[in-house]
């Protein structure tokens, strides 16, 4: 994945803000008003305490004209402070949600390439963590941002309207502060990245060995993990150490800028005050208190925009994540003129097919393979022979490198992807179910089906019995990844999901491996009964389970070396009927 | 969270001086509306010396600069104490983790597992290091400002009293409504993810079944409920700041009517009236910081139950008191029972049989027979529920776990390999394995060729969970490591499955061969992979329904023959 720029992540952040353009405007307005009433209620109490005069009554009627005034600024500034968080939550809430949203589509569309070549934690991680991260630095950002910049221009227009050396003052000290959070802000950026690397490496660390406990416990291994582990602990701790102390300076450091600030306006404005200096203002005890507590203010914001911007660099670096998987080069689209497949008939050619998964290591080449509709096509050959590739390629799970795949004659590269799936019904060696009930799992590839369908194709791969014995039957719900399934329960059911739909085309690659044989034989009539008909590929190791086939194609290395009936086979003395005697050759 | 306190032992003095520092800054805060006020009647009195000013306002500095020396103290010793804290947390956890046994393992479920020791520890930390920060910080504030205030004048004390309950009910009270709301959004949250979680995972099936789209608008109602719960709970917690805002002016308001009242009476000057409006001001912040501060702390304290409930586990593995060696077979079962909890039927029910030095035994089944189960008791990964497993006559229980496993190498079930190096992997069985010995190992494992076709050889990198080697190269490594530990007994759980017939023949021919002659356990589904073991075990539904030879079983064992005869036709027998 490319780590795309700061500058570009920004630019992609604005650009996803561009639908809330009202809304961000109508925060912006209300987060004026809300600065303007917070800026307007302490100068009425400012005024309050020009009326204590030494030595003589304050007049009470005054007072609560004053009161009156704050109280009524004080109302119209909460209904904006609500307003304006409430729109902003709505803006981050729905921004997350259109991230997560297109991240989730681009992940249906990304090839499995990238898929089987990235560790999965890596990507919910981005997915879900990075964009929650990014949601919260957007929301602090969003807030207290805007609030912020008004703040300190409000403050400075009514500090150089009460006393503007003070004002000048304070316009000239207070950049202090914002250099000092600045060169913070830029020191930790880098600082955080390498925190959440490290911690990165050791969720995968974890995720890989206390995934696989028992495997660890079995060989004794605990120590050495414990040592590895404590290594990387040991790397994660010192760089977070760095990370969050120098990001905890921002506060402090600003907050003594700003008490060099407080102080200065203290003696200025005191100073001002004793001497009475001949200025062309008007200049009292309540406007010092005032000054004073906009220099406050005035400082504060600045205190929490360096906040923000840690916040940011954080959300900027999440979002960089998030866009490089959003960003990936998703697999290549269907063809512009790409003519949806109807139900074929199931001829399907191989033509001078090369394909490797690595540019560097040839894999297949010049295959050839013509299987008629209705056929069964066995697939063997030795462990890791490519038989799983050959089915990555029928299902167009990758492309081609080059020659050509056809099926009733269309080249499947001139039909969309959805239209040839929708023709092939796959049972994997490795068993997928889906978080949800048996019968939705079952029901995958036909969702209309009725209950006494799904009960039907059950019945037919030998579950329903292991089914209704489960607490809820078909509505028992199965927990992520098949739960406390065991193996072969698992793939009753994955054969369930393909007897109902009942496609044109199959490929059954170990599809029974952890059935034991007397349930498999069971399956096996029922497979018969479905292959009939179907063009099938089966992969298998059990030969007694192929030699019915119509055509066997041996591979190895990748490429397939032999094709035939059984007996043509077995008459060539090559390398299947070698495979074949080995069966019995102890 | 309590229990968790340990874990700053070593990190005492920094957990004591973080908030003494903290305490220390606020301190000198609070010293700040006295010295304007006292500049302020300076003024007032008329004759105004410039040197008191300069003074009171030297001292303004000063204050800032020992408030800033505290603060980075109090950051760095609190980020040291935090970021030690979760050091040792997750060593320890990690390390506990590691010592559960297979039935803790399957009751929490590694998912579980996998979220305790990362987000849950952070979560921790976070929490750690604020409290250090600020727990006694923002209450000290807020309390010293009161103080303060009672001893400017009582009436202004009780105006600060009472706007410290109301806001106390406030921002409380919104917390506790919004904080369940929030564990709501944590729940949808956790849907989402799971979602995303199996697109991936299962990302074959579902783009076979052309799941896509239904699998995104699914998605998007996930997280759509989460967006929803979101924004509901984010329009209570909205409540906070304008709320408190009003309740800090009506207590201003109150405030300078009382001061009013007080200048005409003559008993508070200006400079008091304009100090009781300043700590008024400060009280707010701080109080925001301390609700803040509670949440983050709230979560803390769930992740904390959970990873206390975590390390709080016991093994249940029982330790056995090793009684007198009984002489006879080297492996005997004698009358084992297995209950995996309280399941109605026990996974394994009155199994006997011994076993010799040396021999090959087959175990043969349907699924869900209790094969897996039957070789998981020799290396005492569960506890019988009756009866016991002898090793030279002595109950595996007694025998420690560590010298016990040490003899037993085991081949999964599920091909697992780890991210490393071919080698590194295979030293898994022994830390001192010499590439002779492991090359041997994996030529005996019948895997020559897969090493032989990666040009790294032995130094090939295996990407996370083998994911570059075929399910049947893994298989065969694995096979290859557990045999480079050299064990006395070799277990092979339905290893041989993804192995063709040839390979599965050449594997079993090999192992015959090994020099230091292994007593080998073979787990399989087919005949042909244990018809030529000394003693064939066959089970059904966790019972014993035949052992013997092949021969032998084919005579007596019905189910045993219906098994055999499923894989081959009878003439081929």
């Amino acid at each position: 994945m490319a780590k795309p720029s700061k500058k570009l992540v920004l630019k992609r952040i604005f650009k996803q803000l561009k639908n809330y353009k009202l809304l961000i405007a109508a925060t912006i307005f209300f987060a004026f008003v809300s600065v303007a009433g917070n800026l307007l209620a302490p100068i009425f109490v400012g005024q309050i305490i020009d009326l204590f005069i030494a030595g003589q009554q304050v007049q009470l009627d005054k007072v609560f004209e004053k009161f009156a005034a704050i109280g009524v600024t004080v109302g119209i500034t909460c209904a904006a402070q609500w307003l304006t968080s409430v729109i902003n939550n709505h803006i981050t809430f729905h921004v997350v949600k259109d991230i997560r949203e297109s991240a989730f589509a681009h992940l249906q569309k990304l090839p499995l390439k990238f898929i089987d070549a990235h560790s999965y934690g890596d990507i919910v991680g981005r997915a879900i963590a990075d964009v929650d991260a990014f949601a919260d630095g957007l929301l602090m950002g969003f807030t207290q941002l805007f609030t912020g910049v008004l703040t300190i221009i409000g403050v400075l227009g009514i500090m150089f309207a009460m006393n503007w050396i003070i004002a000048l003052i304070v316009f000239v000290l207070t950049p202090l502060s914002l250099f000092v959070a600045k060169f913070i802000a830029s020191k930790t950026f880098s600082l955080f990245r390498k925190t959440s690397e490290i911690r990165g490496e050791q969720t995968a660390f974890i995720d890989e060995m206390i995934g696989n406990l028992k495997v660890v416990q079995a060989f004794g291994h605990e120590d050495e993990n414990l040592e590895k582990f404590d290594e990387i602990n040991e790397r994660l701790t010192k760089a977070s150490l760095k990370s969050i102390f120098y990001s905890s300076l921002t506060n402090p450091a600003t907050r003594f800028v700003n008490a060099v600030v407080y102080a200065a306006v203290a003696l200025a404005g005191a100073l001002m005050l004793v001497f009475a200096v001949p200025l062309p203002i008007v200049f009292t005890v309540g406007k010092l208190s005032n000054l004073l507590s906009y220099a406050n203010q005035y400082t504060k914001p600045f205190n929490e925009i360096s906040g923000v911007v840690t916040e940011l660099q954080n959300a900027v670096a999440c979002a960089g994540r998030i866009y490089e998987i959003i960003d990936e080069q998703p697999q290549t689209p269907d063809a512009e003129n790409a003519t949806v497949l109807g139900k074929v008939k199931g001829d399907i050619e191989f033509k001078n097919v090369s394909f490797s998964y690595d540019e560097d290591k040839k894999l297949i080449e010049g295959l050839n393979i013509t299987a008629k509709a209705g056929q069964r096509i066995a697939i063997v050959g030795p462990t890791g022979c490519g038989k799983t590739t050959l089915i990555n390629l029928l299902m167009r799970f990758y492309d081609l490198d080059g020659g050509q795949i056809t099926v009733d004659g269309n080249d499947v590269l001139s039909v969309t992807r959805k239209s040839l799936r929708k023709n092939y019904g796959m049972v994997l060696q490795d068993t997928w179910l889906k978080s949800g009930t048996v019968f939705e799992n079952i029901a995958m590839g036909k969702p209309s089906a009725t209950r006494e369908e799904v009960e039907e194709a059950a019945q037919a791969a030998h579950a329903h019995n292991f089914i209704m014995q489960m607490p809820d039957g078909y509505d028992t719900v199965i927990a992520e990844d098949g739960g406390n399934l065991s193996q072969g329960q698992k793939q009753l059911l994955c054969i369930a999901r393909i007897m109902l739909c009942l496609p044109p085309m199959l490929i059954l690659d170990e599809a029974t491996s952890s059935i034991d044989t007397r349930t498999e034989q069971k399956i096996q009539e029922a497979f018969a009964r479905l292959m009939d008909g179907r063009t099938s590929f089966v992969v298998a190791h059990r030969l007694s389970t192929v030699r019915e086939a119509d055509l066997i194609l041996v591979m190895k290395g990748g490429n397939i070396i032999e094709q035939g009936t059984h007996d043509e086979l077995l008459a060539k003395q090559g390398f299947y009927a070698n495979l074949y005697n080995s069966q019995f050759a102890i | 969270m309590r229990k968790l306190l340990k874990y700053l032992k070593h990190y005492k003095v920094q957990s004591v001086l973080a908030p003494l520092f903290k305490l220390l800054e606020a301190s000198f805060e609070l010293f700040v509306p006295m010295v304007v006020s006292a500049i302020i009647n300076e003024i007032d009195a008329g004759n105004g010396s410039t040197s008191y000013i300069v003074y009171a306002c030297l001292i303004l500095v000063a204050l800032g600069v020992v408030g800033l020396i505290s603060a980075v103290a109090a950051q760095y010793f609190a980020a040291k104490a935090a970021v030690g804290f979760s050091k040792e947390l997750r060593h320890d956890l990690f390390d506990k983790m590691q010592s559960l046994s297979y039935s803790e393992i399957d009751n929490l479920g590694t998912g579980k597992m996998i979220t305790r020791m990362t987000s849950d520890v952070n979560q921790v930390q976070s929490g750690v290091n604020l409290v250090l920060r600020l727990f006694m910080r923002s209450p000290f504030i807020v309390f010293g400002a009161m103080i303060m205030a009672f001893l400017i004048d009582s009436f202004a004390g009780g105006v600060f009293a009472i706007a410290i309950a109301v806001l106390c009910v406030v921002v409380f009270g919104i917390m506790l409504i919004s904080i369940p709301l929030y564990k709501k959004v944590q729940g949808n949250l956790d849907k989402v993810t799971v979602a995303t979680r199996e697109t991936l995972t299962g990302a074959r099936v579902l783009r076979a079944f052309c799941k896509e789209e239904d699998e995104i608008s699914s998605y998007n109602r996930k997280n759509a409920e989460l967006t929803k719960s979101q924004r509901f709970v984010g329009k209570v917690s909205a409540l906070m700041n304008p709320l408190t805002y009003a309740i800090i002016n009506a207590a201003i308001i109150a405030l300078m009517y009382v001061g009013v009242i007080k200048f005409n009476s003559g008993s508070l000057d200006r400079g008091q009236v304009v100090a009781l409006y300043n700590y008024m001001s400060q009280i707010l912040i701080e109080l925001i910081k301390l609700a803040n501060l509670i949440i983050t702390v709230t979560k803390s304290f769930a992740c904390a139950g959970r990873i206390t409930e975590i390390l709080d586990m016991q093994p249940s593995l029982k330790k056995g008191e090793a009684g007198a060696r009984a002489s006879g077979s080297f492996i005997e079962f004698k009358n084992v029972s297995v209950n995996y909890g309280n399941a109605p039927h026990n996974a394994l029910d009155g199994i006997n049989f011994t076993v010799e030095r040396g021999q090959t035994v087959g175990i043969i089944g349907g699924t869900g027979a209790g094969k897996t189960t039957l070789i998981n008791m020799l290396p005492h990964f569960y506890d019988a529920k009756e009866g016991e497993v002898l090793i030279d006559g002595v109950n595996v229980n007694a025998i420690g776990d560590v010298e016990l496993r040490e003899k037993c190498g085991i081949v999964p079930q599920r091909a697992v390999l780890f991210k490393g190096t071919v080698r590194e992997n295979m030293q898994w069985g022994s830390n001192t394995a010499t590439d002779g010995e492991i090359l041997s190992a994996i030529e005996t494992a019948q895997a020559s060729d897969v090493i032989a076709s990666k040009d790294g050889g032995l130094d090939e990198v295996v990407e996370q969970g083998g994911k570059n080697f075929s399910g049947g190269q893994r298989q065969r490594l694995t096979i290859a490591r557990a045999l480079v530990k050299k064990p006395e007994i070799l277990i092979l759980d339905d290893s041989a499955s993804a192995l063709d017939y040839a390979t599965d023949a050449r594997l079993r021919q090999s192992l015959k061969k090994l020099d230091y002659n292994p007593t080998v356990f073979i787990v399989s589904q087919r005949t042909s992979s244990i018809r030529h073991a000394d003693k064939i075990i066959v089970l059904d539904g966790g019972r014993m329904v035949g052992s013997g030879t092949h021969e032998e079983l084919l005579k007596d064992c019905e189910i045993y023959r219906e098994i055999h005869f499923s894989q081959f036709e009878k003439e081929g027998a």
